[in-house]
């Protein structure tokens, strides 16, 4: 088992390394693709671009909003406090902190999709530091030793560094 | 497409990180030495009791009260205004967003510090959280102070992440730079970011959620602190103007401690390829309307009142107007609308210095604008008994001008660990303009020994 990379000056450049990768058989999941800046203008910049993050974050709002009504109602009936005879649970004031809190659950959902999505916090055996340098990795981690050549032709026939792990 | 320039913005990006001058040093012991002295004067100022403050009955609002809302206000600059540009996609935010977010950031850490300060003892600052005790004391909690705990908390904690899920990349491009002890804590930082699509779209997706999120919080920020006001029986402050006036007022301010903080940036880190002329003119255009807004507001209080003819708001309206507190007022009405406007609204004067200018005014002016929000209604409620007079005494001077090193320390420390502005959102960008490529080539290479920290 080993890693097979090209490094490529381009995002041309690395959509005809991943097209090659494609037509030998190897599935998208299992092309590793690394660029130091986002690459919507190619279509391997869409690659697993579906998500649930939107969803998600309206539930992380629903979960705050419930949060900060159950907040403001066991204080506030815990311990009533008469100011100005107005009722000791009102709606008035509980929606900023229900407004906040709403807020708060969705952002926090948010970035916690994000970690737990994008994988951060996971080592991978396959990166070069000169994707800093604005350099796109196309590679396949984990290729089979039969299928390695084959690879490697793909990657190599589009101008790039080809590299082995 | 993958910038022309990747290695160059690297190099000049992270040049402040990798390269420390005596410059550095010398601003951290100015600006640290200023911090440390006011932190001293606050100890004084716990030790020997709240009366070495000019803070007493019937004015318990002073310098305090002012610099928690002018710097929450400052905080505007940051979020609200990288969130709206980031909203419209707006492309020439992209040098400016970062720069921004860090004010938000470390403004609302310094005024959220102002409640801790304005408490005479406190040590039993304990007191106002609300948990069972036997002293039977509960908080209300239906109270505008209990609203801002939750409104800044929820801003602060927002604009933290705001600022920092777009650092994470920034941060892989300088563990991939760096060696020794800072490979090892930028590696951490960077939290294992490879920069595979996946991980692309899903950065940017939760930062359009989140500048969603981030832009009702930051006005609902501004609004609650305005209720802290507008919630009390006390001439002039029952307004039900004060929410967009103070959201207003803090967007305007934000705006203003923004560009000057960028015009500094720009200086001293030679970033003039980065932070052109043209982010200037369009921020200073900004300015300019919130300069026309903030008059709007101002009139529209005035008109109000004055229409009203209430003798306790015609008092405070009068003192300010053209008693004791005319001048301030009038510096402010000069410094948030006359200077901005002529400065912003001529175009041969936007330019950077005029844009410092308008911004340097606009602080002061804010600053005033709390201030005589605050004090002259204090000072001169509906009954003759409680009226008073407040003269801010040495140790909440010093506070106050600590506040403005203390942001700067702040920043000087943040851009000499994190690249100032978004190396990947930079590099992202499309290609400069044919005439401003032609600039870029032609510009000055950076000598050795310049524009790092």
């Amino acid at each position: 088992m080993k890693a097979v990379y090209g490094l490529y000056g381009d995002g041309q450049a690395a959509q005809q390394a991943v097209n090659r990768l494609r037509a030998v058989g190897v599935a998208d999941r299992d092309i590793t693709i690394h660029s130091s800046q986002p690459m919507e203008e190619f279509e391997f910049g869409h690659i697993d671009s579906k998500t649930w993050m939107w969803w998600i974050a309206c539930g992380g709002g629903l979960l705050g909003m419930a949060a900060a009504l159950g907040l403001s109602w066991v204080s506030e009936m815990s311990w009533p406090i008469d100011v100005g005879g107005l009722p000791i649970f009102a709606w008035w004031p509980n929606l900023i902190i229900t407004f906040e809190l709403t807020m708060l659950g969705a952002i926090l959902a948010t970035v916690i999709t994000l970690v737990v999505a994008a994988r951060l916090g996971r080592s991978s055996v396959l990166y070069d530091p000169a994707v800093s340098d604005g350099m796109i990795l196309v590679g396949v981690e984990g290729a089979p030793e039969s299928r390695l050549q084959e690879v490697e032709t793909a990657l190599g026939a589009t101008p790039g560094e080809i590299k082995t792990l | 497409m993958t910038h022309p320039s990747s290695q160059r913005v690297n190099a000049d990006l992270l040049r402040p990180l990798f390269q420390t001058s005596w410059r550095f040093y010398l601003l951290v012991t100015i600006f640290g030495g200023m911090v440390a002295f006011a932190f001293v004067s606050w100890i004084s100022q716990a030790y020997f009791g709240f009366g070495v403050s000019g803070i007493r009955w019937p004015v318990y609002w002073g310098f305090y009260v002012t610099n928690f809302v002018f710097w929450i206000g400052i905080s505007h600059a940051g979020t609200l205004i990288s969130a709206i540009l980031r909203l419209v996609d707006a492309g020439w935010r992209r040098p400016v967003t970062r720069c921004a977010e860090v004010i938000t950031v470390f403004a609302l850490m310094i005024g959220a510090m102002f409640p801790i300060i304005h408490l005479g003892r406190p040590w039993l600052a304990f007191w106002l959280f609300p948990y069972p005790s036997e002293r039977l004391i509960w908080p209300n909690f239906r109270s505008p102070l209990v609203w801002d705990f939750f409104a800044i908390n929820t801003y602060l904690t927002g604009s933290l992440l705001f600022l920092f899920l777009p650092m994470i990349p920034d941060f892989a491009v300088v563990r991939d730079k760096a060696t020794g002890l800072r490979k090892r804590i930028y590696t951490a930082l960077a939290l294992g970011w490879r920069g595979t699509p996946k991980q692309w779209h899903r950065l940017e997706t939760a930062m359009q959620i989140m500048a969603i999120g981030i832009i009702p919080v930051a006005v609902s920020v501004h609004t609650i602190v305005s209720f802290d006001f507008s919630m009390a029986p006390v001439p002039m402050w029952q307004s039900t103007i004060f929410g967009p006036y103070f959201v207003a007022g803090a967007i305007f301010s934000g705006i203003a401690g923004l560009l000057i903080a960028m015009a500094i940036l720009r200086r001293f880190l030679h970033l003039r390829d980065y932070l052109r002329p043209v982010h200037f003119q369009n921020l200073g255009k900004l300015l300019l309307v919130m300069a026309l807004l903030w008059g709007y507001f101002v009139f529209n209080e005035r008109l109000v009142t004055y229409y009203g003819n209430e003798p306790s708001e015609m008092a405070v309206f009068w003192r300010t107007q053209r008693e004791s507190f005319a001048p301030l007022y009038w510096t402010m009405v000069i410094c948030n609308f006359v200077l901005p406007l002529v400065l912003m609204g001529i175009r041969y004067f936007r330019t950077i210095t005029g844009c410092v200018i308008a911004s340097l005014g606009v602080v002061v002016g804010m600053w005033l604008e709390r201030f005589l929000i605050i004090v002259p209604s204090l000072g001169h409620k509906y009954l003759p008994y409680s009226y008073g007079i407040y003269r801010p005494q040495p140790v909440e001077i010093i506070i106050a001008i600590a506040t403005f090193a203390a942001m700067t320390l702040l920043y000087v420390l943040f851009a000499k660990f994190v690249p100032i502005i978004s190396i990947w959102e930079l590099k992202a960008s499309p290609p400069p303009s044919p005439s401003a490529s032609a600039r870029l080539a032609d510009a000055r290479p950076v000598a050795q020994g310049e524009g790092n920290l």
